[in-house]
């Protein structure tokens, strides 16, 4: 197929339905409608179930019911939504069943802007429900990248039985670039073993987050862990760019990874070996390429839209061996190449230090900036 | 007297759909009636192959451990809209919902409210027993004014605490209610009145004609501190003159089914 | 090699368009390209902006401090974005929306009477056309073919009316000589 000029927004919502989306149960909300507002004329058209939920809690648990079915079904929110969302999202791993998250994250906290950010990857990574649960995280940063997580978030969710989140921010949402927009799929005709149907004769199923008896709980939590290793062995992605002479390495996903790109180009033509790692999986989280990293480079360098979220993962990984340092923008600021250029700069001619926390410095330079 | 060897007739038998678990329910509490009702009419409809319940959170948690077909467990307050989503990718299922007031009315009440207004082909089965069971007995959005509750322990104060919200009443106004009726499981009588607006509500999804909620006036004597019998009484003396039985919407499509 | 245009006016000057347009165009040319607008409350009614980059690789920042080139459209994105020009880059002025001089001299600046063709053309509402005809005659990014083209192509089937008229505007834009001194 040949490409075409398409949103982000636009491109998420008509890749699932070619993915072979059967339902779709959403609430708008800025920067993420033109994604619902495509679906709601193409899943009517194509006979499929689409609704506009009174709230994003009744989106959520639409999508728990339809779950339940073993239909391939989504939602989609941006950062306050997807927070009044986090009660489903748990009942849903709970219930070891499979479904599909977009979050095109936005400036906040509370009811923040509109403006692209990344200050939902702790509740999205790192869990926002209650409980020992994942969620397998992709964090794309281009449309067509959009489009093709897309269809694999899908295949993930139902391979693993887990929620998998794509992660984007209203600046993928709202752009415009080419895209492949992958072929229709037929609709999915298996019922899975465990999807509720109605018994019609066979065994009765029930489905539910519920095991008042905690060892058996523990089991089921165990079940769920031993997944996770198995999708952390599995399913990590990344993509790397001048990694191969790299002394020093700049590491960013979405948006921020992409920006950090053309800073690394421009650091590159000055002679300065930079290379950039962007994760693709943002959980599972690529520690093996950055432990290898670890060991080769002088210093590592962390780029977010947020407080350096991310940036406690790489620090987990790198364990104070290497100075990583960190640059970030916040509250739906979105960080120009040339910030991030400067900061590669100070990283190269500064005193590099494993001491103290990263955070720290960042945010004493920050403040020197915009004050 | 003479024994004959005349069989003896059966005229009371577990629905095959209520499975043979214990109960769990407290002595005297009609979700077991209800419960039961259920099972009847979906046996009677030859829908229980055919049904996917939703359970909520209250003291019907366990509901889907009674009958003896497929179940989901909702969060609590959201099972409308888990029924939602399962009636919209199975629509020649039947579905339904089974919760209790503090579920229905006060966590959930934007859910019921949403599903109800869009006219959404599921059942509903409301139990109302005025206060919180599950949780030892709450002042609930249903505990009618004055009545005692571990969490408005002088009584409810209506000034502080709010009033009661009429449910049956409040969905009724919606366009996509179909049928909306309220009975009372506290005598023999009313529970045939409840079975038979079961049936209607079950009959009106099969038929695909709207929303339909039964919302049915149920003891609580273990909270209400009162014995069964009493329990039955005080729903008569003090719930009915606050819930009134009847019917709050009929539409007309439903006015023309026989049941 | 890699371009950026950032394109400013009021909602309703045909800003997001002519944007679109050149990504369109980059599109069918085979290049990378992103468009992204400004979007929100500020979509409805007061100023509108988008950035195009064009470039033979993979583009990193869709956001860009210092373009290669502007089009403001009006006196408030002249005010924003003059500065921010990158040196020897484009500037590309509406002369009938705007009462001051650039005072930028080390960038191409092309001041452009857009309103005022697009009238005699026939309609004000091809000025944005006009501008974007100045922007391609004085920047190696498109070219005038190229945009033509994939007008005929992506415009909506109820705005083909409006095609030869918008063809014009792009053609008289882009032949337009510039008066103002040029680039130090």
């Amino acid at each position: 197929m040949a490409k075409e000029l398409i949103k982000g927004n636009t491109a998420v919502a008509e890749a699932a339905l070619r993915a072979g989306l059967e339902a779709y149960f959403g609430y708008p909300i800025t920067p993420q409608t033109e994604l619902l507002e495509h679906l709601s004329a193409r899943m009517p058209e194509l006979g499929r179930p689409f609704v506009q939920a009174e709230s994003e809690l009744g989106a959520i648990n639409m999508v728990y019911g339809a779950a339940c079915t073993g239909k391939r079904v989504m939602t989609s929110s941006s950062s306050p939504g997807v927070s009044l969302m986090m009660e489903g999202l748990s009942y849903i791993a709970g219930t070891e069943i499979p479904a599909v998250l977009v979050d095109v994250v936005r400036g906040g906290p509370g009811l923040g802007n509109i403006a692209p950010a990344q200050g939902d990857y702790n509740q999205i990574v790192h869990g926002g429900g209650h409980g020992d649960y994942h969620m397998i995280v992709l964090a794309p940063a281009s449309v067509q990248e959009a489009v093709d997580m897309t269809g694999l978030a899908f295949d993930l969710a139902e391979k693993y039985r887990y929620i998998v989140t794509i992660l984007l921010d209203g600046s993928i949402g709202q752009m415009m670039e080419p895209a492949e927009l992958p072929p229709m799929q037929p609709l999915k005709t298996d019922v899975p073993d465990w999807a509720v149907r109605g018994t019609n004769g066979g065994e009765k199923r029930v489905l539910t987050s519920i095991n008042l008896d905690p060892p058996a709980q523990e089991v089921m939590n165990l079940r769920l862990m031993k997944r996770w290793q198995e999708i952390e062995q599995n399913e990590v992605r990344y993509k790397e760019y001048f990694l191969d002479d790299a002394e020093y390495v700049v590491v960013g996903f979405g948006t921020a990874g992409r920006i950090a790109l053309s800073a690394v180009r421009a650091a590159r033509e000055k002679g300065i070996k930079v290379g950039l790692l962007r994760p693709i999986t943002v959980a599972p989280f690529p520690k093996d390429i950055l432990e290898e990293l670890t060991g080769k480079v002088k210093a590592f360098l962390v780029v977010e839209m947020n407080s350096g979220m991310m940036l406690e993962d790489v620090r987990l990984v790198v364990r104070g061996r290497k100075p990583v340092e960190f640059f970030g923008r916040m509250g739906g600021v979105v960080p120009f190449p040339d910030e991030i250029l400067t900061e590669i700069n100070q990283l190269v001619e500064g005193l590099l230090t494993t001491e103290g926390h990263p955070r720290d410095r960042w945010l004493a330079r920050l403040e020197k900036t915009i004050g | 007297m003479v024994l004959t060897d005349t069989p003896a007739k059966l005229v009371y038998e577990r629905p095959e759909a209520l499975g043979t678990t214990v109960t769990h329910y407290c002595p005297g509490c009609t979700h077991g009636v209800a419960h039961r009702l259920v099972a009847e009419v979906l046996e009677e409809m030859s829908e229980v192959g055919n049904t996917i319940g939703v359970a909520s959170v209250g003291c019907s948690v366990f509901a889907y451990n009674y009958f003896d077909f497929d179940f989901v467990e909702a969060a609590h307050g959201r099972a409308p809209a888990m029924a939602t989503g399962i009636k919209r990718v199975l629509p020649d299922k039947t579905v339904f919902t089974y919760q209790g007031d503090g579920d229905l009315a006060s966590i959930g009440m934007g859910e019921i409210v949403g599903a109800a207004s869009r006219g959404e082909l599921i059942t509903v089965v409301f139990i109302n027993n005025a206060n919180y069971g599950m949780t030892g007995g709450q002042m609930a959005p249903t505990t009618l004014p004055g009545q005692k509750t571990t969490s408005s322990p002088t009584g409810r104060d209506v000034k502080r605490q709010g009033y009661p919200i009429q449910t049956a009443e409040l969905l009724s106004t919606l366009e996509g209610s179909a049928y909306i009726v309220r009975r009372s499981l506290h005598n023999s009588r009313e529970i045939r009145r409840a079975k038979k607006a079961i049936r209607t509500a079950f009959e009106v999804q099969k038929k695909g004609l709207g929303f339909a909620l039964v919302e049915l006036l149920s003891t609580c004597p273990t909270n209400w501190h009162l014995t069964p019998v009493e329990a039955r009484d005080w729903i008569e003396e003090r719930m009915m003159p606050v819930f009134p039985l009847g019917d709050y919407k009929i539409s007309s499509a439903v006015a023309d089914l026989k049941v | 090699m890699q371009k950026e245009v950032i394109i400013s006016g009021f909602g309703g000057q045909g800003v997001l368009f002519i944007g679109k347009l050149l990504a369109y165009t980059g599109l069918d040319e085979d290049k990378e390209v992103t468009w992204i607008p400004s979007y929100g409350p500020e979509m409805r009614g007061g100023t509108a902006n988008c950035t195009v980059v064009v470039s033979d690789e993979e583009i990193g920042s869709p956001f860009v401090k210092n373009p290669t080139a502007v089009i403001a459209m009006n006196l408030p994105s002249l005010d924003k974005y003059e500065d921010m020009v990158k040196p020897g880059g484009v500037l590309v002025v509406n002369a009938s929306m705007v009462n001051r001089s650039v005072k930028r001299d080390d960038i191409k600046v092309v001041s452009i009477p857009a309103n005022d063709i697009a009238e005699e053309l026939g309609s004000t509402r091809s000025a944005n056309m006009v501008m974007l005809g100045a922007l391609l005659g004085n920047l190696e990014l498109l070219s005038l073919d190229a945009v033509e083209k994939a007008l005929e192509k992506h415009m909506p089937q109820r705005q083909q009316k409006f095609l030869e008229g918008n063809k014009q505007a792009l053609r008289r834009g882009a032949a337009y000589e510039v008066s103002e001194p040029v680039m130090a």
